[in-house]
């Protein structure tokens, strides 16, 4: 049997996932990050992006974080979202409104926090798009 | 019969009375259900950061922050304290005042002087009488709290363990058990409880991505952002079971206290009756 690792993912709002997997791709702060079991402890800060996991017969689940924190021991990996959706729940069609929305106010003239807000939002719209995109090319193939 | 009237006018105002607490009993429930809901939602996110945190304490890291040094003498402690805004919610918020009392006066006997956050305004009226020190404060939070709300007192607090005017930061808070049981809780918050003096394993550190200085301190901040949190929403809940059992015996009482007088009253009715009769009967006798 193929060497696993416990994976717990938790938001703010709840206990997203939590088994045993194969394989962990996270985004963190430095670039993309794969963790297989065994791994040498390691903390990191993730972007907006997807988080998937492989199980031992090779299915992934997806999701989406906002952002949030990695914890990875060698027998179970932690993150610590600030918001996590299962990639196949994203709303597609909020996602694209939020980035045109975003785009808009960038374009505009505003306050500097107002401006990273909408920064960080726009960001984050990109992200589940992203995310929706990866999904729909794992599912052709 | 003055003395029926008085008992029925008595009666209409426990009925009265009770209306009121049956109401609040209802209200109290379903706002219960949504407080327990909000607390059960957040709180893996907690208990998972309080594992990271305490992976964190075990390990040997590069960088010490504040909060993880544990080796100044405690002459001064901080306490942050979770109350409600309300009464009518039974002694929930006099039971945990005398638990974190008795905690403060053993202490006071060591020579340790306490500081106090107050969150919830029971709380800063009870320092108010008490004659605590209050630092700072937080009252009138909604039924739904928001982290943002609390930054700012429990800010004031960490500030000050920077400076080193306290030397521990300790959060005091109404666990919530069941809805019939809320434990009166204090819980170290910073720093945090170092490893045991027989530290097992090798030692080892975390690969810190993109450095120890940047991830440790938001891990921290994060850390006592969740914990707070998590003990206002678990106070919230403990709020809404209290005053509904609060609520519900009142409402019980309420309505023994009626049946009695309603006794009373039936009795002191048939006395006058049974009066009135024999006075009829003797008037007849006597003509």
């Amino acid at each position: 049997m193929a060497m696993t690792v416990q994976v717990e993912i938790v938001s703010a709002e709840g206990a997203m996932h939590s088994g045993q997997a194969a394989m962990v791709y996270a985004p963190g702060q430095m670039g993309e990050l794969g963790i297989a079991p065994r791994h040498a402890p390691l903390i990191t800060w993730l972007k907006p992006g997807d988080v998937r996991v492989e199980d031992a017969q090779g299915q992934v689940r997806q999701f989406y974080v906002s952002g949030g924190l990695l914890e990875v021991q060698p027998d179970v990996v932690t993150i610590l979202a600030d918001r996590a959706i299962l990639a196949q729940n994203i709303d597609e069609a909020a996602a694209l409104e939020a980035k045109r929305h975003a785009e808009d106010a960038l374009s505009g003239q505003m306050a500097q926090f107002e401006y990273a807000k909408a920064q960080s939002e726009l960001a984050e719209a990109i992200a589940q798009l992203r995310t929706i995109e990866k999904l729909r090319k794992m599912k052709t193939n | 019969m003055a003395g029926a009237k008085e008992i029925r006018t008595k009666i209409a105002s426990i009925k009265s009375t009770q209306k009121i607490t049956r109401a609040m009993e209802m209200v109290a429930a379903s706002k219960m259900r949504k407080a327990q809901e909000r607390m059960r939602a957040s709180r893996p996110y907690s208990e998972k950061m309080l594992q990271v945190i305490h992976h964190l304490a075990k390990a040997s890291p590069e960088y010490h922050h504040s909060f993880m040094v544990e080796s100044r003498s405690v002459k001064h402690v901080g306490y942050i304290v979770v109350s409600s805004d309300r009464g009518l919610c039974g002694g929930l918020n006099s039971n945990l005042f005398r638990t974190l009392t008795h905690h403060i006066k053993d202490q006071h006997q060591a020579g340790i002087e306490p500081v106090f956050c107050t969150i919830g305004s029971k709380a800063l009226g009870f320092f108010k009488r008490f004659g605590g020190r209050v630092l700072a404060h937080a009252t009138h939070l909604s039924d739904k709290p928001h982290v943002e709300d609390l930054i700012g007192p429990v800010k004031v607090m960490l500030d000050a363990f920077e400076r080193g005017e306290v030397d521990q930061v300790v959060i005091v808070y109404n666990a919530f058990v069941n809805t019939m049981t809320q434990k009166a809780t204090l819980q170290q918050l910073i720093p945090i409880a170092g490893p045991d003096a027989h530290k097992t394993g090798a030692v080892w550190d975390y690969i810190y991505e993109p450095d120890a200085h940047y991830v440790l301190d938001r891990l921290l901040a994060r850390y006592v952002e969740s914990l707070v949190y998590q003990s206002v929403v678990e106070n919230g809940a403990c709020e809404q079971a209290a005053r509904m059992v609060a609520m519900k015996s009142a409402s019980d009482n309420a309505g023994n206290l009626i049946g009695e007088l309603q006794l009373v009253y039936n009795k002191a009715r048939q006395a006058s009756i049974t009066q009135e009769i024999s006075e009829i009967v003797g008037g007849a006798a006597a003509v």
